[in-house]
């Protein structure tokens, strides 16, 4: 599979500015921290809810748990898949009840992944609500799920890819748009 | 993620990497189990039969338990209820159960070697659950992430097989997954209850506790099996206990503490005495809530593509 690089959506600095940003929406939007809890969708999105959440902790001087969920278990395409996915360990170490959870990922495509990930939560208790955060909104939704915060609107087609590369796991903060031969 | 294997019939051959993807992923479903609703759906829409020839308690709940978790739709079938009383083989039977489009089977069947029969005849996922004197390789499954779980890695780790290894199917899965996986393992008991020609298999063997008990940083203890009694193996079950019983006597005279190992039923007071099967060392219970995640381990991997 070849690609070609179409553009730079995001750098370091644009990255950091932008978690800075949905660091404060979410609060806002919250009221506060006390009812709410984050949790990020493996593998990225946990980075990234993590990140927030330092965010959040540094502004409002409070310490904020974070989850890490694997959607693995809840999707519907693994049996269409030739690989097996690899099914990673959840952490969700704080009671969901009642509480406001903000699910963290990087990119938004189908919407088939938050699903599948709204279904697990919902396994964990009885959140008062769910809301999403995310990095890049790339649009072709397949299901009628919107995202409560975006880093970044790009419209893309479906022979493009939009490639989070992370510190946590590339080595560098970048965003990349792509373009893939099938 | 795809094992290199297609079936489950035994640790004999099974590559390190497949041991490693089969824990690594029991973990991640071990979390599932202490949820408040302890079910995914990630099987949703497989048949999964269990196929019992043989009694057993543990290792049928456990895999009923690990489908129904996964969602997958179960059928239980024993031996003792069904038309093979009438006087139809083995074979018409499951020919007649797999018309009814089943996906996976788990078998338990007192015959060596009868999983790999039955692979013959019909198309589906086959995991054996123990055949005859030969293997069970869910429990070493089992055992081993146990191990792992305390330990870290299994690499270097000294185990001690304690009891009758001889008849002992949990033992032979044992000695396959734990020399593939690095440890070192140690075979004890009397003579009468250790094969012949074991060293073969890559381990040693002693026939003196102590020494085993000094090598050991896991020990797991078999059962004896009450049933053998009063074939001349053993001269009665309190000489054995005299001899192999692991008791608190023994386990103080060593330097450092041992993880406490046994596959179940425990003979309490034979085998190993009921303080040291409690003690804040024995991780028994582990192995049973163990159990469940490798099994939904094993089900994800050999059956989630179908």
């Amino acid at each position: 599979m070849n690609f070609k690089m179409k553009s730079h959506l995001m750098d370091e600095l644009a990255l950091k500015r932008t978690v800075t940003r949905l660091a404060h929406e979410i609060v806002e939007r919250c009221k506060g921290t006390e009812n709410m809890r984050i949790i990020g969708i493996r593998t990225r999105g946990e980075f990234l809810a993590k990140r927030i959440a330092r965010k959040i902790e540094e502004v409002e001087g409070v310490s904020i748990q974070v989850g890490i969920l694997d959607t693995v278990m809840y999707r519907d395409d693994f049996r269409i898949k030739k690989q097996l996915p690899a099914i990673e360990l959840t952490d969700i170490p704080f009671v969901v009840d009642d509480k406001i959870l903000v699910l963290v990922d990087d990119v938004i495509y189908t919407g088939r992944t938050i699903r599948a990930a709204m279904d697990a939560l919902m396994d964990f208790g009885r959140p008062s609500a769910i809301q999403l955060a995310v990095l890049i909104d790339r649009g072709h939704r397949e299901l009628p799920i919107k995202a409560d915060y975006i880093g970044k609107n790009v419209p893309t087609s479906d022979n493009e890819e939009v490639r989070v590369h992370m510190k946590e796991s590339d080595g560098k903060d970048e965003i990349l748009l792509v373009e893939v031969d099938q | 993620m795809n094992l290199s294997i297609k079936h489950l019939f035994g640790l004999e051959g099974v590559p390190k990497e497949d041991i490693d993807s089969i824990l690594d992923t029991a973990f991640s479903f071990r979390e599932v189990l202490e949820r408040p609703i302890k079910k995914v759906p990630t099987l949703k829409g497989v048949t999964v039969v269990n196929l019992f020839f043989e009694n057993s308690t543990r290792t049928r709940i456990s895999f009923e338990l690990a489908e129904k978790r996964l969602s997958a739709d179960t059928v239980n079938f024993s031996a003792a209820s069904s038309s093979l009383t009438k006087g139809e083989s083995l074979r018409d039977t499951i020919q007649n159960l797999f018309a009814m489009k089943m996906d996976v089977v788990v078998m338990r069947h007192p015959v060596p070697g009868s999983v790999k029969l039955l692979a013959q005849f019909v198309d589906a996922v086959i995991i054996n659950a123990g055949d005859g004197t030969h293997e069970h390789p869910t429990q070493a499954l089992l055992d081993m992430m146990s191990m792992k779980e305390k330990y870290g890695s299994l690499n270097g780790l000294n185990v001690a097989i304690i009891g009758d290894i001889r008849h002992s199917r949990v033992a032979l899965s044992n000695i396959f997954g734990l020399k593939t996986m690095g440890a070192n393992v140690l075979l004890c008991g009397p003579p009468t209850f250790i094969p012949y020609g074991a060293e073969s298999l890559g381990v040693k063997v002693t026939y003196k506790l102590d020494e085993a008990l000094e090598f050991a940083d896991v020990v797991n203890i078999l059962r004896i099996q009450r049933e053998r009694q009063g074939k001349g193996q053993i001269p009665s079950l309190r000489e054995y206990r005299n001899v192999y019983g692991i008791t608190q006597q023994r386990l103080s005279k060593l330097k450092r503490p041992i993880t406490i190992m046994h596959p179940g039923p425990i003979n309490r007071g034979v085998e190993v005495d009921s303080d040291v099967a409690d003690s804040e060392h024995s991780i028994i219970l582990h192995q049973v809530l163990n159990g469940v995640a490798v099994r939904m381990s094993i089900l994800y991997l050999l059956a989630g593509g179908r």
